[in-house]
């Protein structure tokens, strides 16, 4: 059997759903919520890759590069931001991230 | 297309970098409470000659190939420039309500206007983006300096908190967009907005390029909170610096909004009977959530938290036309909006009780028009005005709205929203009420700094019924600007 585009967008789209699922399933720690972000825009970028071979385009590419790029940037921002958040709660559970709601 | 014509063109742009690197490095030196104002006015002085470089494209209605820079990457034309001149001006506000308030919390630090430069930056890109790639970077320029904003003020729990569900949500909606991105990419085989059009023109839409359509509208719902995709609003709103929300409500909201119809009506054009289904459904059930969930709110920011999604949803049925004059409605409309709500989270700054602590509950601003009887004129005039009652020119935002919708052969939807706006003046003449005939709290007799109330008295002066002196103009600039994103189809 040899690999198609199809397969690409499959096993893209599953990291997908994964990472989303991770975002809102997830009950535990912010952490993993990190995580499930980076796993988003990984699937992205494979989507991006196969696309890019697929069309003979190289448009795909470049733009895979940015949003590694971005990515970097992004992870560190919510890193910073958890950490500031921790000096003041002494906690990262997603469940007590809810001092204001309704 | 020359390197030097795109340089011109990008010319306001190239200002904000340059300006918002100068004064990163000169806030590494300069850490007192001088040197962050002074930082501040420098930040307001480049986003004023910015507006005057970005103004004359507005004027003289620059469009196609003679605003096209950097090989079709870039556009710097008449719809950008509107979408520029509000974003600066909102922005520029923002920034002079800031000092006062988080020198409160000995917390001020110049690290926030060129934070606010480069959001200002990303949006100015956003606007001009004609490729996704570009969109990409100005949308994440924006979000990255944001999630800071929403962090800035130390002292305070809540902004902390508010910083990271911003983040979390925030990186959420760009994965989303990115998929949609990436699959538009792949069944179109262009991240191009005239090459998307041109393939979605033609025959039948491929199933993948549907899905890319809905992933992308559904991230962008996300940035400008338009229901199902508004759960962060109330939070973020309620936890970051008032500053910075009066900077989350204007803004950004201006930026994504031009963002949404650029994308929507040039590059998605073709399929327009696609995506209105999409936006007719957020913009109804916005106007409802946002009118539903306003009632029984105890915070004044809160309250103006779901106004906005409230607001957002009217501007999105201009979209669901889909027309040149839906396009123009949903500019004058985002004007008279910025308006309001910078006048009105400028009145929130300028509650504060006797030690100069910043009041945030609507119940201590009971009797506030016996204390403060000016500030509870201002207040009470955004707050008809948002309700849409004429002669305030908030209901002439949605009365040009409704007109397009209707034009558009769209009567039952207009009609719902009229029905749906009812639902929206109960809580806004509810803080009306208790201004005016509750007992007072006794609570706001704090004095408040003097360009707030210049601020908010020039707010009120714009949706008064002076506004409509002005009208005419805005609207002959609203229409040119909007043409520009129906040159294609």
């Amino acid at each position: 059997m040899t690999i198609g585009i199809e397969h690409y967008v499959t096993v893209s789209s599953i990291l997908f759903v994964l990472g989303v699922l991770g975002i809102f399933l997830n009950r535990k720690n912010v952490i993993v919520i990190l995580m499930a972000i980076e796993l988003i825009l990984l699937a992205v970028n494979i989507n991006l890759v196969a696309f890019s071979a697929f069309l003979g385009d190289l448009t795909g590419q470049v733009f895979a590069m940015f949003v590694l790029t971005v990515a970097a940037g992004e992870a560190a921002i919510g890193l910073a931001i958890l950490v500031l958040y921790f000096r003041d709660r002494g906690t990262i559970a997603v469940d007590d991230v809810s001092q204001m709601k309704g | 297309m020359d390197l030097l014509q795109s340089l011109r063109i990008a010319a306001p742009e190239q200002l904000l970098s340059l300006s918002a690197i100068v004064l990163l490095v000169a806030s590494a030196w300069g850490q007192t409470r001088r040197d962050a104002r002074a930082v501040t006015w420098l930040a307001v002085l480049t986003l004023f000659v910015a507006a005057v470089m970005t103004a004359p494209v507005l004027f003289e209605g620059v469009r196609g190939d003679a605003a096209s820079a950097f090989g079709g990457l870039f556009s710097g034309d008449a719809f950008a420039a509107f979408a520029k001149l509000l974003i600066y001006a909102a922005a520029g506000a923002s920034l002079l309500v800031a000092p006062a308030f988080f020198e409160k919390h000995r917390a001020y630090r110049p690290e926030y206007p060129v934070l606010v430069l480069f959001a200002v930056l990303g949006m100015g890109i956003m606007v001009s983006a004609q490729d996704l790639l570009t969109l990409y970077m100005g949308l994440e320029l924006n979000s990255l300096a944001a999630y800071v904003l929403a962090a800035f003020l130390k002292p305070d729990q809540r902004s902390a908190e508010a910083g990271l569900k911003y983040f979390v949500l925030g990186a959420l909606a760009s994965g989303i967009l990115l998929f949609g991105m990436s699959l538009t990419y792949g069944f179109t085989g262009t991240t191009d907005y005239a090459g998307i059009a041109a393939a979605l023109a033609e025959g039948t839409v491929s199933k993948g390029a549907l899905f890319g359509l809905t992933f992308v509208l559904a991230g962008l719902a996300f940035k400008i909170s338009a229901v199902p995709f508004h759960m962060w609003t109330p939070d973020v709103y309620e936890g970051a610096p008032t500053p910075v929300t009066t900077f989350f409500a204007s803004a950004p909201k201006v930026a994504a909004l031009a963002l949404t119809m650029r994308v929507s009506l040039e590059a998605f054009g073709p399929q327009a009977a696609a995506w209105q289904q999409i936006v007719i459904f957020a913009a109804i059930a916005s106007i409802v959530v946002g009118a539903l969930g306003a009632i029984g709110q105890g915070n004044i920011k809160r309250l103006l938290a779901y106004s906005s999604i409230n607001n957002v949803g009217f501007i999105l049925l201009g979209l669901a036309a889909a027309t040149p004059a839906g396009a123009s409605a949903m500019l004058f409309y985002l004007v008279v909006y910025v308006a309001m709500t910078i006048g009105g989270f400028v009145a929130v700054l300028m509650l504060k009780d006797a030690d100069g602590n910043y009041v945030e509950a609507i119940a201590d601003i009971a009797g506030l028009s016996r204390t403060r009887p000016l500030l509870a004129l201002g207040l009470a005039a955004i707050m008809f005005s948002l309700a849409g009652i004429p002669p305030l020119l908030g209901f002439w935002g949605k009365f040009v709205v409704f007109q397009a919708v209707v034009e558009a052969g769209m009567v039952p939807l207009a009609a719902l929203g009229i029905a749906a706006s009812v639902i929206g003046a109960y809580y806004y003449l509810k803080v009306v009420k208790i201004m005016y005939f509750d007992e007072p709290a006794g609570k706001v007799t704090g004095k408040s700094d003097m360009v707030h109330e210049w601020l908010l008295a020039t707010c009120a002066l714009f949706i008064s019924p002076l506004g409509y002196l002005i009208t005419k103009c805005l609207i002959a600039l609203a229409t040119v600007s909007a043409g520009v994103l129906f040159v294609a189809v």
